[in-house]
């Protein structure tokens, strides 16, 4: 378990993480959400112990990371696959790994193996991989100590669909075996395919946090009917806040079931009756990191 | 590709516990950091250029120098001087290539003790230092007997214990420059620009200076490493020797080293 209390990080005048707050449970995959430059890599460093917080805490099952007596059998980390001694081969980097961990050497091809590094593969030097690869690699290497818990820094980044797929397996598979995941994306749909729990962050502050689940929920709900007029009648008359879309269905703020009772209610016809899910989620994305985006605050600039 | 299977908690899960782990002992640590001073092949050969220059210099002394110069002594310099120069180079990048190449981002979660792994990174800079010494040692032996034979001229040994210690030291001070660069610039490219400014530029400044100024010549020993440095080189004679070495080591070395570690202990790994 990691816990994450009032970490901030300060620049100067400028604030990149700003009293963040939050636990990655054992057994679920934590998924850190949030645009580029948000503060997730920079709390994930506090984490670990390679950038000094300026205040708050972090802790793993309890323990700073810093006291850890051998953190490679504790916690598996991976901030930039890239970062790495070009010079060296992939098989390299884990032997590294496993001397300093001191675990079995048969560790090294077990998990070229896990993460399907070929031997070839393995043997070239890494400059000469692909990111696909790298990231392979770096979960690979953050694996050789067995930890219970992995930090893990854009980690899909570079992975083709069947990669993020194969990845998702992969840590389901660690969660259920009672392992405690973090990992970061800017990504809404990597992240919705990975993980358990969501925490949003925008601007070094968390806008959001709580379980896909409950986020999904609370995206709502989208209705669709021949007959539009009447649809949004009854919605209305039920007290639901419903927002029209182009292609003539409605997103209620409400659960299905009781979307689907207003309908009832209202004699009208469903076509349509699902969670809004992705696209309800990328808005509330959207729309929580609104204010805090680079983008719209270009535009706002301009305006 | 998903049949293994990974177990995070492993087979303490029926305990409900879990190990406690063996902290990492500092010899381990040692080891590895060699073993990374070698597994690239840039550092492979910066290492193997150890050896490489040396056999050179033999090659180069037997045909080239006086054959009254033909004595151990005349090879061990001849041997140790490439050495001199290649070794801090690889004391600096041992420690500026986490920086420079990052990888001091998955380093220091293995060992989050940073000024352990600088440590164990000084101390695998000396291990390659001796044993790069007693190497030219050995290389300058068979050049002397060999260099000898050729000449026709007798084999003189003219190196004695103390002085080869003294060598050896002086290789270590060279060598711990390179050590202090890397602390202070962490970065390979800046490290070593700066290093060679320190070796070549400041030496021949300070001699100038020395030449011109009649003030500075008395304050040279004392403020002149590699001034002070060549009476190593050359076998000490005076107690005053040693104790401009102390000072001029002090001084280049030990209180920017000192500067050096709390930025490698502060600064942020990105």
């Amino acid at each position: 378990m990691i816990t994450i209390d009032s970490l901030t990080r300060k620049y100067g005048a400028s604030v990149a993480v700003d009293n963040v707050s939050f636990t990655a449970k054992t057994g679920r995959v934590t998924g850190f959400l949030g645009p580029n430059g948000a503060g997730k890599s920079t709390s994930m460093r506090m984490i670990v112990g390679l950038t000094t917080p300026t205040s708050g805490t972090a802790t793993i099952s309890g323990r700073r990371f810093a006291d850890l007596p051998n953190p490679g059998r504790e916690v598996g980390v991976m901030l930039d696959a890239s970062a790495q001694h070009a010079g060296r081969t992939g098989r390299e980097i884990l032997t590294i790994a496993q001397q300093m961990m001191g675990v079995p050497a048969s560790r090294v091809a077990e998990l070229l193996e896990l993460v399907s590094l070929t031997a070839t593969e393995a043997d070239r030097r890494v400059g000469n991989y692909s990111l696909g690869m790298r990231q392979r690699l770096g979960i690979a290497a953050a694996l050789v100590g067995d930890p219970s818990v992995l930090i893990l820094d854009e980690p899909a980044n570079g992975l083709d669909p069947a990669g993020i797929r194969w990845m998702r397996d992969l840590l389901r598979d660690y969660a259920d075996h009672g392992g405690t995941v973090l990992l970061s994306s800017h990504l809404l749909n990597e992240i919705e395919i990975i993980a358990d729990d969501i925490v949003m962050i925008g601007q070094g502050r968390i806008v959001c946090q709580g379980s896909k689940t409950e986020l999904l929920q609370a995206a709502g709900t989208v209705v669709r009917s021949p007959d539009v007029t009447a649809l949004h009648r009854a919605l209305v008359s039920a007290g639901l806040t419903v927002t029209a879309s182009d292609d003539g269905s409605f997103r209620a703020d409400a659960d299905a079931s009781v979307v689907g009772r207003a309908a009832y209610d209202g004699g009208v016809v469903l076509t349509e009756l699902r969670n809004a899910d992705s696209g309800g989620l990328e808005e509330m994305f959207l729309e929580l990191t609104a204010d805090t985006q680079r983008d719209t605050n270009r535009e706002k600039a301009a305006a | 590709m998903t049949a293994i299977t990974i177990d995070p908690v492993g087979s303490t899960a029926t305990t409900g516990r879990r190990t406690t782990f063996a902290p990492i002992p500092l010899s381990r640590v040692v080891r590895v950091e060699l073993r990374k001073m070698f597994d690239t092949r840039s550092g492979f050969w910066l290492i193997a250029s150890l050896a490489i220059t040396s056999l050179v210099a033999t090659i180069a002394t037997i045909a080239f120098a006086p054959d009254k110069d033909l004595t151990y002594y005349n090879f061990a310099k001849a041997v140790g001087f490439p050495i001199t120069v290649i070794l801090p180079m690889v004391a600096l990048l041992a420690i500026t290539s986490e920086w420079s190449q990052r990888s001091g981002l998955t380093t220091f979660t293995y060992v989050s003790s940073r000024r352990r792994v600088v440590w164990a990174k000084t101390l695998s800079s000396v291990i390659v230092a001796v044993a790069s010494m007693l190497f030219a040692f050995a290389v300058g032996a068979v050049g002397n007997v060999v260099g000898s034979a050729i000449a026709g001229t007798p084999t003189v040994w003219d190196l004695s214990v103390g002085h080869a210690t003294t060598i050896v030291l002086g290789n270590l001070v060279s060598m711990s420059v390179g050590t202090m660069l890397g602390m202070l610039l962490r970065s390979s490219a800046g490290g070593l620009v700066t290093y060679f400014v320190v070796t070549l530029v400041l030496p021949n400044l300070s001699q100038l200076l020395a030449g011109s100024q009649h003030w500075f010549q008395s304050l040279q020993p004392w403020v002149d490493l590699s001034f002070a440095q060549t009476a190593l080189f050359e076998g000490m004679q005076t107690g005053a020797q040693w104790a401009h070495i102390a000072t001029t080591v002090a001084l280049w070395i030990v209180v920017p080293g000192y500067f050096g570690l709390r930025r490698v202990m502060r600064s942020e790994v990105k």
